[in-house]
């Protein structure tokens, strides 16, 4: 699903440059859980907005279920993120103005599908993640973990191939947080791919693999057991 | 493009800070408010000043007789002549372009009173001329009639006189038709009155004239065939101000006067004055466009800075949608329909505010009566289609910068902003 291969990418600090990822070579199969884990400035977040498109390389290869991905302008960067990628936010990041059913309607909005059909989606994702009748509430009558939730569902409106996670349960307590993972780990048993940066190892227990980052490389990549978090609802 | 959801968010952008659209909109509204009031104040100064021109043939000419400057052919200067009749037909010949000519002479004014009537009197400037000036003059025959070819043919003592004099001389309800006036001497039977086309520009002192059969007055004032003045009027395709100079040089000829004797012949080009009336209704337009879109300038700046403020605050929310894989043009779309939709919105406001204000100075002419050389402000249709395409442009304009940064900014970057 993902391959990267000698991937690169340094910033740019004044005159000093920063070398932040350092030949990463990595590859994530369809249906994977996989929690990628380091220090801050590890480079973590710097991979995923990679995987992302948020953000360009400098080197090496990117391959996304069998597209590569290069010389993307921001027109085809958009439609390729909002083709294949649903992401999830430490901040939820919902638009504060919309309703939950709006805000999940969204990437259906960008793909033009019609008025109708999005409402339509856009409820039934709501009613995965349990929140069929906030559909009409504004985010700031949510709670942290509802937005999570409303967040996830939009992630996962447009039927994404790879979902990715940036510290999903970061501004959550760790109930909240387990509830969050327990719907993770329930949209990973349907199949789907999901990536989870975390710095917290309970949460990358609660996935399928474990890749250490440190000072931009890979120092450990690990299948791991994964604890089901319904265990500790 | 246009679908419902975009409306809906713009709608939801706008109203999330009602007083700062507003107090943006403002500006706009304002600026087209202003533009609208110039261009019919313009349009109103327009109306009055070409309501002095109504009824007058404006591709018309006078000149007069003054005294020469120069000596000539044995004639000293400082020389008073006058034009003759004969040079009325010499003008017919040599100048085939002219379509009127009317002579006249005219009574110096006098000392004391030169029209009696019998206790009454009164001082009027008297002239003799030829049936045609009507047409040349703004004056209507308001009751009775003007005299006519039959009345130059016979000689026949009547007179027109002005609906001023008619108040000075007589009682309100007396019948003036019939009537004889004593005019330096003379009397003549009155065959009619009449009033001026033009309602303002002097209408006091020039409704108290007197006209009469030009052979008359010669007659009656022994002028032989002395002209002292005329009004010439070319035919429609050629202009007045071009034969200007084949008429003073015929003239001067057949009077004797030196061809460089600028002093001899006095005249007033009336097209020429006319022209520049109308150049200058010209220059008042572009002023009022000029002044009304440096106005209207400042309130697109200010809808340009609100967008940018806008954007600024939006960065995250922009941010968040590229994330969710909105494509940059269509967030550039909606940030330039935004623009375009407050600087519409807010110029229909100003013009509507506009068009009330000039019904409101229209209806108060109407009920206070006509004012000098101002008369019924308003403004086209054209104009009206020229300001909103005015304000679509001004909004795409506005929109422009703002709707650049808001794409400009890395999704990742706006990601971050807190």
């Amino acid at each position: 699903m993902i391959k990267i291969e000698n991937l690169h990418k340094s910033y740019k600090m004044g005159s000093n440059s920063l070398h932040v990822l350092k030949g990463i070579n990595f590859s994530v199969e369809e249906g994977e859980l996989v929690a990628i884990m380091g220090s801050s400035g590890s480079g973590k977040s710097t991979l995923l907005n990679i995987l992302g498109m948020l953000d360009g390389l400098d080197e090496g290869s990117y391959v996304l279920d069998g597209v590569p991905i290069k010389d993307l302008n921001e027109t085809k960067a958009a439609n390729y993120r909002n083709k294949f990628l649903g992401f999830i936010f430490q901040s939820f990041n919902l638009i504060n103005y919309k309703n939950a059913m709006e805000n999940v309607a969204l990437p259906l909005y960008y793909q033009k599908v019609g008025r109708k059909e999005r409402q339509e989606k856009a409820l039934k994702y709501l009613e995965q993640v349990g929140l069929k009748e906030w559909a009409t509430h504004l985010p700031s009558e949510l709670s942290g973990g509802q937005k999570q939730r409303v967040a996830i569902a939009r992630a996962m409106a447009a039927e994404p191939k790879v979902l990715l996670a940036d510290e999903p349960t970061g501004a959550l307590d760790s109930k909240t947080s387990y509830e969050v993972m327990d719907l993770i780990q329930k949209i990973n048993d349907e199949g789907n791919t999901i990536l989870v940066v975390t710095h917290e190892p309970d949460i990358a227990d609660m996935c399928k693999r474990i890749v250490h980052l440190k000072d931009g490389v890979i120092v450990e990549d690990k299948k791991v057991k994964q604890v089901r978090a319904s265990e500790h609802v | 493009m246009f679908s419902k959801d975009r409306w809906k968010e713009i709608l939801e952008v706008l109203s999330s800070n009602m007083l700062r659209t507003i107090a943006t909109a403002f500006g706009v509204g304002w600026g087209i408010f202003i533009l609208i009031i110039l261009l019919a104040a313009g349009k109103g100064l327009e109306n009055g000043i070409r309501q002095d021109f109504n009824g007058v043939a404006t591709n018309t000419m006078f000149m007069w007789t003054e005294t020469t400057s120069m000596a000539y052919q044995g004639l000293p200067e400082g020389r008073n002549f006058n034009f003759k009749l004969e040079d009325v037909d010499l003008l017919r010949r040599n100048v085939p372009e002219l379509r009127i000519i009317s002579p006249r002479n005219s009574l110096r004014q006098s000392v004391g009173d030169n029209v009696i009537r019998g206790m009454e009197s009164g001082q009027y400037r008297v002239f003799g001329d030829y049936p045609e000036i009507i047409q040349q003059n703004p004056i209507y025959t308001a009751h009775g009639r003007f005299f006519n070819h039959n009345d130059i043919k016979e000689k026949r003592k009547v007179v027109v006189i002005g609906d001023g004099i008619r108040q000075d001389l007589y009682e309100e309800d007396e019948e003036v038709l019939g009537t004889y006036l004593k005019i330096s001497g003379v009397n003549f039977m009155v065959v009619g009155t009449y009033k001026e086309k033009t309602s303002n520009g002097g209408g006091e002192n020039s409704q108290r004239e007197i006209f009469m059969p030009f052979t008359t007055f010669s007659q009656a004032f022994n002028r032989s065939d002395n002209v002292g003045w005329m009004a010439l009027t070319a035919k429609d395709g050629s202009s007045i101000s071009e034969l200007t100079s084949t008429i003073l040089n015929t003239v001067k000829q057949s009077r004797k006067v030196h061809p460089d004797d600028e002093r001899a012949i006095g005249f007033f080009d009336l097209y020429e004055q006319f022209n520049r009336v109308e150049s200058l209704f010209g220059a008042l337009q572009f002023i009022a466009y000029f002044v009304g879109i440096l106005v209207l300038l400042s309130g697109i700046i200010g809808v340009s800075n609100i967008m940018l403020i806008v954007i600024k605050e939006r960065t995250k929310e922009i941010g968040i949608r590229r994330a969710l894989g909105e494509n940059p043009w269509s967030i550039k779309l909606q940030i330039l329909m935004e623009s375009i939709f407050l600087t519409i919105i807010s110029g229909m406001t100003g013009i509507v505010f506009g068009a009330l204000f000039i019904y409101a100075v229209n209806a108060l002419l109407a009920s206070v009566g006509p004012v000098d050389m101002f008369i019924n402000p308003s403004v086209s249709l054209g104009v009206v289609l020229s300001a909103l395409i005015i304000l679509v442009v001004s909004g795409l304009l506005a929109g422009f910068i703002p709707a650049n940064k808001a794409i400009k900014v890395r999704p990742i970057e706006a990601l971050r902003t807190e």
